[in-house]
């Protein structure tokens, strides 16, 4: 019996068979420039520095997110500002060390660094990898409404 | 206008026989050649569609309309590339591989009988020189694998060589079964011996030599599952991976041409060619449905194309020493006792032979 099911090729068939089905079903493919598949508000992606609204920097130069992340991605300075606190006057993330895990993000007492949910970004000359304090405060400006949107969705779980 | 017509037809006539005959035959070849070049081209789309259906995905969709000029973007990549050739390879022969290969691929084709009139080279011993002609392609794969001085190529070429050798044999007992069972060596003789209906082509009497000659076919060609020659997860890509540019798309139209062929020739040996399987369906006599035509034939080989692209997204790959396994221990006999009934039975003049 065993012999005969293997000469006429029975579990081959039901593979073929299987396959053959699938051919017909839906295809699963998301056509990523055109279709995008949905997106956490917890998405870590590029950073940003967040402002308070009346325009003061959040970061205190506190090193938490220096001291925290595991890349050694982040590099701060800090100095007296002018109206007598501490301010930052040095901060760099070099995105090709960071492995984008949010502790930074995690660890930050005043919500200032924050992961953006933007995951479509280039470089093309060397040293743009490094994002200086001024293109973090700068990408903070331009999303802000869509970053505190985000944490406003994630505020209640936290 | 019409002047000019006459005195092409006067030139014409006036030209020697084995001109005229030479330039004749001369288009026919391309008229067969270049129609197969643009399937093989297509095949290797529909190739990554069928298989992209079958995983759930969506295949190449970027190129044209549904990626329908992938194939042409392929090609014009594949041109302009870089042919390079290694270090201490034998340049010759590694140049030359590739053109051994494609050329059996093509020049089989003369004997395939595309309808009932038309067929380039109409002899005696067509199931012979296809036979002959198909074991050239071993060759190709070898100077290939052996030229280009690199050891992954050449185990891909050993495993491809013992492989397509051994089974070589089962196909070729496979084929002097047909050949029992038509009493012609000569393909349109062969179509012609299934004449009636459905149950009367040669894959119900002959039924374990066909699925004998098509797994044969897929590891002839060296297709999955029987692909151990280019074992991505073992030896990269076997015996053509010093290959880049043109040399390496020729290997790739000779691989898709060869599937093409065995397509065919199943077509032809076990499911009667051109022949319709409508043919004496009552009320269909004078329909264009029951009449042979090569439509039957595209349509057949059709079939088995999809079945080389089918059982690629199905079946893994078979281990090495179970390819030789099945090609020496079981299909051999299988193919050897099946002659040996047939032969009796035909002597006997009972069954479909007599």
């Amino acid at each position: 019996m065993n012999i005969l099911k293997t000469f006429l090729l029975g579990e081959l068939t039901k593979g073929l068979r299987l396959t053959f089905g699938y051919f017909f079903r839906k295809k699963i493919t998301v056509r990523y420039p055109e279709e995008k598949a949905p997106q956490s508000p917890r998405f870590r992606g590029l950073h940003a520095l967040r402002r308070y609204p009346n325009g003061e920097e959040r970061c205190i130069g506190c090193k938490l997110c220096e001291a925290v992340c595991p890349a050694l991605a982040i590099t701060i300075e800090s100095d007296v500002g002018l109206d007598g606190t501490r301010r930052t006057t040095r901060y760099d993330i070099d995105l090709f060390k960071c492995i984008y895990c949010g502790f930074c993000e995690e660890a930050c007492p005043v919500d200032a660094v924050v992961e953006t949910r933007i995951h479509e970004y280039h470089m093309e000359v060397k040293g743009e990898n490094i994002l200086t304090k001024d293109k973090l405060l700068a990408l903070g400006d331009r999303y802000e409404t869509m970053i505190a949107a985000d944490k406003a969705s994630d505020a209640a779980y936290r | 206008m019409a002047d000019l017509a006459i005195f092409m037809l006067r030139t014409w006539e006036a030209l020697p026989e084995v001109l005229r005959f030479s330039v004749v035959t001369t288009l026919k070849i391309f008229g067969i050649i270049l129609p197969l070049i643009l399937v093989v081209a297509y095949y290797t789309y529909a190739e990554r569609k069928v298989i992209a259906f079958m995983h759930a995905r969506m295949g190449p969709n970027r190129v044209g309309p549904m990626g329908i000029l992938q194939p042409i973007a392929d090609t014009l990549k594949m041109l302009l590339k870089e042919v390079i050739v290694p270090a201490n390879a034998n340049r010759f022969l590694f140049i030359l591989a590739p053109v051994i290969s494609l050329i059996p691929a093509l020049a089989t084709w003369a004997v395939i009988p595309l309808n009932e009139t038309f067929v380039l080279a109409d002899i005696n011993a067509g199931l012979l020189y296809v036979l002959a002609l198909t074991s050239m392609g071993v060759y190709g794969v070898i100077l290939g694998g052996w030229a280009s001085n690199s050891k992954y190529a050449f185990l891909g070429a050993m495993r491809s060589a013992a492989q397509m050798v051994a089974y070589e044999i089962a196909m070729g007992f496979a084929l002097v079964g047909v050949l029992m069972a038509s009493r012609s060596l000569n393909l349109g003789e062969i179509i012609r011996a299934q004449e009636g209906t459905v149950l009367s082509w040669f894959w119900l009497p002959l039924f374990p030599l066909f699925l004998v000659y098509l797994i044969s076919g897929f590891a002839e060609t060296n297709r999955s599952p029987f692909d151990v020659a280019e074992g991505e997860s073992e030896i990269v890509a076997g015996f053509h991976v010093e290959y880049s540019g043109i040399a390496f798309g020729v290997f790739f139209v000779a691989e898709y041409a060869n599937m093409v062929l065995i397509a065919a020739l199943t077509a032809i040996l076990f499911f009667g060619g051109w022949l319709s399987p409508l043919q004496g369906f009552p009320g269909l006599e004078n329909s264009i449905l029951a009449q042979p035509s090569f439509g039957w034939l595209a349509s057949k080989m059709l079939f088995f194309m999809f079945c080389f692209l089918w059982s690629r997204a199905t079946f893994p790959r078979y281990r090495y020493d179970q390819i030789m396994r099945l090609g020496w221990k079981v299909f051999i006999p299988i193919t050897i006792a099946w002659i040996g009934v047939e032969a009796v039975m035909s002597y006997m003049d009972i069954g479909p032979w007599a």
